[in-house]
């Protein structure tokens, strides 16, 4: 039994990372195939970074995702907040039923609804061209949103309620509560939602696709449109530079939820072997 | 002095509520008013001067061969893919719910870790593997045998949805799965069941909800790709996602791709209700 | 009786740590035996070994005459109550008791007769259709109960059933589950860090600590006569003092000689000697066997607990009469009242009641639920 779960387990593993470690061993191949390994080389990489328009677009990458989940996150965690402290019962469930919407709904529908409204708002207001950098924009913190709001909400649940009254009592204003008090609790939740939303942000293809037009690219349209020609090795150098963007940040945000966690755990353990130092101690 | 108290935590709760006017204000900017605008798009044409004119025409030209048999392909495709990733997913999400906990945590992270590659690009390496000149048939042909056809057949997009959606069966099922307190294994041997009995009426019963949300995550997006029915199908196997792509990119018949998502939209909406209402069944009281 | 269960030389360890230390233990038929001790101390170790969730990396385990150390659990005759009872919540009341049932294959209308039975015999009936997860904790104990009792299982193996439970249930649920012992017969072996249940209930009880059965006998036996300073202080409350046994039947404590009843110990031999605090009577000074100034009265209800200072000494004592604080009184002890035991590992651990007070109680509860 044992065997035979490491064996099925090591398949899909296989399975799993295949198409993988084939795209980051040709991006080092040394003829222009994706299909014959030659030899070693680094010119793809090379030849990357000498393209303009590879920079360009990287560059338009990282600022739409850095950008569009700073602003998620700040809406985010705000309402967040807002929507735990919400009493009336349907107006909650309204408000996280729709923002949940994109998470639940594909892709490919999300991006076309909001083509639709800026398509409209473009014929509204007699534009030449609305879609760009701005609606691609929009689009990205839209999504983001609710990863946002799901990393934040279950912190503020944790927190201890009387945390904010506690601040009142000893003078804060209920400003002053939140980014004393409240903020440093929820923290890491705040900061793994922005990762998160980074990493979305950065693999999003399909969304973007319907809310741009030729001149404003991310790293997956690019692709897309490599794709649609004669393929050559770069695509996959970029991709494996992709790629270790995305690792990186998920390491990041892996390495800030376990050190919060540890501290957490420092903390029960302190407070449990307090305890039992007391009940010890109880009849010397 | 309590009427004052009374009106200062009305103050807080209001201020705190107001937090998330701002995300309310989005969301009906660009969450509820784009799916408004697909129904209005829908449900008009465009008429040579460029006005919108109300119309069912293209609610009727669903019906038509032009998008039936599409349809009926997504969902067949969806089906199968969705299928396999629950055979391939449960066995293997059961023995990374029995590993070392510790190991459990680096597992899940490598289970999750090719869903962070581009999707365009996992597909594409699959393309490479399979293709006429790809590594496999390099491969048998220095081992002398004939060449196959691997890529533009029904089982290569298959094989892309299960390969990109994998991970979405196998992580709701091992949280399932690893919740499952260990406590009810040992009550279940305990009263007489031996392994098989335990898998049969005890842990598949339990993770019923994660299959659920498997079965959903991994079908809603098989059904609604566009990209990797494209590359894997050769453009043979037209699904719904293509349609509508080249309905925007390529017809710009907006109206007729915004009938389509709509027919997505309550498609996937009639699956998720399906969905919830099987797991509410077995969720609940089983007699 | 004969023996039904028989641990022999029985150890186990995890990560190098030893749980258990060559424990033997015979359990008999239609015996109600508790495992008694603070958490840690190896009691739910033990009943897992007996049910078969863990293997013994020493020694056997007999059941009935046969070495059961490597049969799987749903191969014994034995059912557990497992701690916070394990119901199976994807199932009711009726098919989490008729679970056994189903397993074996029985006709429906035996399943059904079966189930009624139990369902009656744990005062449930008319509950068949809920579901477990909206019960009442005391419910739930019972369907647990149920559950366990429907195979008819040679014994039953209680993990701190009534570890979730509030007290005056708990003390209902005692009441009760004896009787259903005594009702069925059926051999209970029955795990508590709780010593007022474990004397309430059990024909024999067995005191652990640190892996080890220090004590095995009667719940009076174990009370009396406790066999050294851990189980004097585990069971009830207790003053232990240092004390040296002049000659049979003599022994001097804070530099007094009283006659007891104990004897067989060696000439000047030293020896821990308990006295119960309801075995002191108060008396005046001058009649006292002892003298001391009284440190604190704590109302109680049915008694006073008082703890009276003598020559640095804090006892405890419990008493009917009032006395005030500050005042000097005199304390008068039987012979009888006087235990004398051997001087062991725990020697000097259990000092006297200068730092005792209920608030301690309190902070070592919910420790002491969460078991190993």
């Amino acid at each position: 039994m044992k065997i035979l779960s490491r064996v099925y387990m090591a398949l899909i593993f296989l399975f799993l990372y295949a198409p993988l470690i084939i795209m980051v061993l040709f991006s080092f191949n040394e003829a222009n195939s994706l299909s014959n390994f030659t030899g070693f080389s680094l010119k793809w990489y090379e030849e990357l970074f000498q393209s303009e328009e590879v920079l360009d677009v990287l560059y338009n990458t990282l600022i739409l995702a850095l950008l569009s989940s700073l602003i998620a996150t700040v809406i985010g965690t705000a309402a967040a907040v807002g929507i735990e402290k919400m009493r009336t019962r349907w107006l909650k469930s309204t408000v996280n039923t729709i923002s949940n919407m994109p998470m639940m709904n594909p892709d490919i529908v999300t991006g076309i609804s909001m083509a639709l409204l800026f398509a409209f708002a473009m014929k509204l207001f007699n534009m030449e061209s609305i879609f760009g950098f701005w609606t691609v924009l929009i689009a990205h913190v839209t999504f983001n949103l609710p990863y946002v709001i799901l990393s934040v909400v279950p912190k503020i649940r944790q927190m201890d309620r009387y945390l904010p009254e506690a601040a009142l009592d000893l003078g804060c204003t209920p400003l002053q509560s939140f980014f004393k008090v409240e903020l440093p609790a929820i923290l890491p939740g705040v900061l793994s939602g922005f990762v998160m939303a980074i990493t979305l942000s950065l693999d999003d293809f399909v969304i973007s696709y319907f809310n741009t037009d030729g001149d404003f690219q991310t790293l997956p349209i690019y692709i897309f449109g490599m794709t649609k020609r004669t393929v050559t090795p770069d695509i996959y150098s970029l991709s494996t530079l992709l790629f270790a963007g995305v690792l990186l940040m998920l390491i990041l945000s892996n390495l800030l939820q376990s050190h919060a966690e540890k501290k957490e755990q420092q903390r029960a353990n302190a407070m449990r072997r307090q305890a039992r130092r007391k009940t010890e101690g109880g009849r010397k | 002095m309590v009427i004052q108290k009374e009106k200062m935590n009305k103050k807080r709760s209001f201020l705190r509520t107001a937090a998330a006017y701002p995300h309310m204000v989005w969301s009906a900017l660009f969450i509820v008013a784009p799916l408004i605008f697909v129904l209005y798009y829908a449900l008009t044409t465009e008429d040579a001067n460029g006005n919108f004119q109300f119309s069912w025409s293209n609610i009727t030209a669903l019906a038509g061969e032009n998008y039936l048999p599409v349809f009926f392909r997504s969902i067949c495709f969806a089906i199968v893919a969705t299928a396999i990733c629950l055979l391939l997913a449960y066995p293997l999400a059961y023995f990374l719910s029995k590993c070392k906990v510790s190991s459990q945590r680096m597992l899940i992270m490598l289970v999750m870790l090719p869903m962070w590659m581009n999707l365009l690009i996992r597909t594409y390496s699959w393309m490479n593997i399979l293709e006429t000149n790809g590594l496999i048939n390099n491969l048998l042909t220095t081992l002398g045998l004939p060449n196959a056809k691997l890529l533009g057949n029904g089982a290569a997009v298959v094989l892309g949805m299960v390969y990109n959606f994998l991970p979405y069966m196998i992580m709701p099922i091992y949280t399932v799965m690893s919740k499952i307190d260990p406590r009810y294994l040992e009550a279940a041997a305990d009263l007489g069941c031996n392994g098989r009995q335990t898998m049969l009426r005890v842990v598949f019963p339990l993770s019923v909800s994660g299959i659920i949300s498997g079965i959903t995550m991994v079908f809603v997006p098989s059904v609604s790709t566009f990209y990797i029915s494209q590359k894997m199908g050769n453009g043979r196997f037209e699904m719904i996602g293509d349609t509508i792509e080249r309905q925007f990119m390529s017809n710009y018949d907006y109206h007729m791709g915004a009938t389509l998502s709509l027919v997505l939209m309550v498609l996937i909406i009639i699956c998720l209700a399906v969905m919830n209402r099987f797991g509410e069944e077995d969720g609940g009281v089983l007699v | 009786m004969n023996k039904l269960i028989e641990l022999k030389g029985i150890s186990k360890s995890y990560d190098g740590e030893t749980v258990l230390n060559h424990i033997d233990l015979d359990i008999h038929d239609h015996e109600f035996v508790t495992l008694l001790g603070p958490s840690g101390c190896g009691k739910t170790t033990t009943l897992r070994i007996i049910g078969g969730f863990v293997t013994p990396d020493e020694g056997d385990v007999i059941f009935d005459g046969a070495r059961i150390n490597d049969l799987p659990p749903y191969k014994r005759h034995v059912n557990t109550v497992f701690q916070k009872y394990a119901l199976f919540p994807h199932l009711n009341v009726y098919e989490n008791i008729a679970f056994a049932l189903r397993l074996a294959r029985l006709p429906e209308a035996e399943i059904s007769r079966r189930v009624k039975e139990m369902l009656e015999l744990v005062a449930l009936s008319g509950f068949e259709r809920k579901n477990v997860n909206l019960l009442s904790g005391g419910q739930q104990q019972r369907v647990a109960i149920a559950r366990a009792l429907i195979n008819k299982p040679r014994v039953l193996l209680l993990d701190e059933p009534l570890g979730a439970l509030d007290l005056k249930l708990r003390k209902d649920m005692q009441n009760e589950l004896k009787k259903i012992q005594t009702q069925t017969g059926i051999t209970f072996i029955y795990v508590t860090h709780d010593q007022e249940e474990a004397l309430s209930m059990s024909d024999t009880v067995v005191v652990m600590q640190n892996g080890v059965i220090q004590q095995i006998g009667s719940p009076t036996d174990i009370y009396n006569e406790p066999i050294n300073a851990f189980v004097a202080d585990f069971i009830g409350e207790s003053n232990i003092l240092e004390g040296v046994m002049l000659e049979d039947k003599l022994v001097s404590i804070s530099g007094q000689t009283f006659t007891c009843l104990d004897g067989g110990f060696e000439k000047n031999q030293p020896v821990d000697v308990v006295v119960r605090p309801e075995d002191v009577d108060v008396v005046k000074p001058e009649e006292g066997m002892l003298r001391g100034t009284v440190s604190s009265v704590t109302f109680k209800g049915v008694h006073y607990e008082i703890i009276v200072d003598i020559g640095g000494f804090k006892w405890m004592i419990q008493t009917t009469d009032y006395v005030a604080p500050d005042a000097q009184i005199g304390l008068y002890i039987e012979p009888d009242a006087i235990h004398v035991m051997n001087k062991s590992e725990f020697s000097g651990q259990f000092g006297d009641y200068s730092s005792f007070s209920d608030e301690m109680d309190d902070i070592s509860n919910p420790d002491a639920t969460e078991e190993e």
